[in-house]
């Protein structure tokens, strides 16, 4: 039996100024897995992202969801068919309180959002789901804050509520651990681990061990092209990915990764024995 | 609450105020704040610096003067009709100038303008470099002599504190909110499934046919209609007004405005009349260089931090 692909890319393509950013990528990503896509900086990550999202036009190829192609949609309507990107900066709406942050996407099925002559209060009944939504990433006590006055890793959890109150089928994160302390980044790696059930999520992730933790598939990609693919152990011994992207280190930096998901594995097992 | 007495005590002054200052002026006044108030919504709430604005405000005074000039109708309904007309003309122009970014929208916009310009400088109704002189003011609803300027000013009154309230419903609705959140962070606003041009052209609609509005109402205050009210210099003006009250705060450009007009009507009688510019120029740069927010949003700040 063949597996079941939510998102799929056939020959992608995207040439800057005859500069070839993304090369002939084919990119399979299962059903209800998380895909980790990993590569050095410049490999063209983002870029991928953007021409799903269709925030970018390929230069050539196709886009598969759920077996329709999508590759000449626009942004938005790739949203709303239940694709929903984060940015590799966080993306919140800075001078709107969280809980407005939340709002924003959950008033999109409301249908009242071109309704300049209605109160805003029309909108509070959409509260107690943001309130739900705020809590699920721990930030019910902020509610009432304004969202440029969060500490980075509150921002991003605030980005994954307001994504999930779109409930998304798919989520693609771009380095959603970026620039946060250690703390923090293992907390949202706890809470993107939480979101992904029912959910497929295709993420960037430079930070190996949250890759090692979390993802079912990982794609590498070098200058555009995938260099191979597979789950982590598989991915890890590959010798070109061990030369081209962890370059010297890789031994140990792949040997800590490991060590460090297992003991972090063991580490919960044992927290929930206990408890 | 606080506010709300505010706005109680705003709408006192404006109807004692004509027994202590000229009508005409406070007219001037009302019209220009209607304008800068209409600007902000597209400036302060999506962020979108429209370079053109007087096409929209003069379309809505040509309309209102020809129609009143030619078809005797009452001022009600040319000021509608103004009022939609300038409205379309941002429909189209709107339609045309949401899809490009930033500076790019502030000259599309002020090509579309210069378009408008020329159209009114050649077009065969308008007056040529003289306008439309002697618009009657008629009498509203066929029954309030307009001629009076007291009865004319109460109109006026009206007709801004309609505008106004639009305005601040407007930003304070559903629909104001996915324009806060276009201004905030148009990706982000995109990838949450919004079609953001959408957005941008029915906030540009509003804010054409309110300056539209204004302009009409200008019209039949100083019974002209003429091409200083869309040449870019109009549109320059109400930027001005705008960042000098502090564009994306309510009262604003209210400020703004009243802070221009006054000046200008203080110099434009004495000697320094010829400089005008000039003045304008140094106060603009003095008002970016150091009062970013603005004269409105200086004292919010001030406040805020002597209160918190
Ligand atoms: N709009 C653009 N125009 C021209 N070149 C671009 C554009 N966007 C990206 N590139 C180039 O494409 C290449 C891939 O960039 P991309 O941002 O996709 O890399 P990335 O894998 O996300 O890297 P990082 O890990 O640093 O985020 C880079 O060389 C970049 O300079
Ligand atoms: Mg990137």
């Amino acid at each position: 039996m063949s597996a079941d692909y939510v998102l799929e890319t056939r020959n992608l393509v995207k040439e800057f100024k005859g500069f070839t950013a993304v090369d002939d990528v084919n990119l399979k990503v299962e059903r209800g897995t998380i895909h980790a896509l990993i590569g050095p900086n410049g490999a063209g990550k983002t870029t991928v992202f953007n021409l799903l999202t269709k925030f970018l036009t390929p230069s050539r190829g196709t886009i598969l969801y759920n077996g329709a192609d999508i590759t000449s949609m626009k942004s938005a309507a790739i949203a709303r068919k239940g694709i929903v990107r984060s940015f590799q900066i966080s993306a919140v709406f800075p001078h709107l309180s969280v809980m407005e942050n939340v709002r924003i996407a959950l008033q999109r099925k409301e249908g009242n959002s071109f309704h300049f002559w209605k109160s805003v209060k029309v909108l509070d009944k959409l509260n107690e789901r943001a309130y739900e939504l705020l809590d699920e990433v721990g930030l019910k006590d902020y509610a009432n804050a304004l969202t440029v006055d969060l500490p980075y890793g509150r921002k991003r959890a605030l980005e994954i509520a307001t994504t999930l109150a779109l409930d998304p089928e798919m989520l693609l994160l771009d380095e959603p651990t970026q620039g946060m302390g250690h703390e923090d980044v293992s907390v949202v790696a706890d809470l993107i681990k939480k979101v992904s059930a029912n959910r497929t999520i295709l993420m960037v992730e430079h930070n190996l061990h949250v890759v090692a933790q979390l993802a079912d598939t990982i794609t590498v990609l070098q200058r555009g092209a995938i260099l191979t693919e597979g789950d982590y152990e598989t991915v890890s011994q590959d010798p070109q990915v061990r030369e081209a992207y962890m370059g010297v280190e890789a031994d140990d930096e792949v040997a800590q990764a490991i060590a460090a998901a297992n003991v972090a594995e063991k580490a919960n097992a044992a927290k929930g024995g206990t408890e | 609450m606080k506010i709300n007495k505010l706005y109680l005590f705003l709408i006192v002054v404006a109807l004692v105020a004509p027994s202590l200052v000229y009508p005409v002026f406070l007219m001037k006044l009302l019209c220009f704040a209607l304008f800068a108030c209409a600007f902000n919504l597209l400036l302060g709430f999506v962020g979108l610096l429209s370079f053109g604005h007087a096409a929209f405000l003069g379309t809505g005074g040509y309309i209102t003067g020809y129609l009143m000039l030619e078809t005797g109708i009452t001022p009600e309904l040319g000021i509608l009709a103004g009022t939609l007309g300038a409205g379309l003309l941002g429909a189209i122009y709107g339609k045309l100038a949401v899809k490009r970014e930033g500076i790019y929208f502030a000259m599309v916009t002020l090509a579309l303008a210069q378009l408008a310009f020329f159209f009114y400088l050649q077009a065969p109704f308008t007056g040529g470099e003289d306008g439309l002189q002697g618009v009657p003011r008629g009498a509203l609803f066929g029954l309030i002599d307009l001629s009076d300027n007291f009865a004319m000013y109460y109109f006026v009154l009206a007709i801004f504190i309609f505008g106004f309230w639009l305005i601040h419903r407007t930003v304070h609705s559903p629909f104001g909110q996915i324009l806060k959140a276009i201004r905030e962070n148009e990706p982000r606003a995109v990838s949450l499934g919004y079609n953001v041009n959408d957005y941008k052209w029915v906030a540009f609609i509003i804010s054409s046919a309110l300056a539209g509005l204004a302009g009409s109402t200008k019209t039949l205050v100083f019974q002209l209609a003429s091409l200083t009210d869309v040449h870019w210099h109009m549109s320059g003006e109400v930027v001005l007004m705008t960042l000098l009250g502090g564009m994306g705060t309510i009262f604003g450009p209210l400020v703004g405005a009243g802070v221009v007009v006054s000046i200008q009507n203080l110099l434009s009688g004495g000697e320094l009349g010829n400089y005008i510019n000039i003045i304008m120029g140094v106060i603009f740069i003095i008002c970016v260089l150091a009062f970013r927010s603005g004269l409105v949003g200086e004292f919010q700040k001030l406040m805020k931090k002597n209160f918190n």
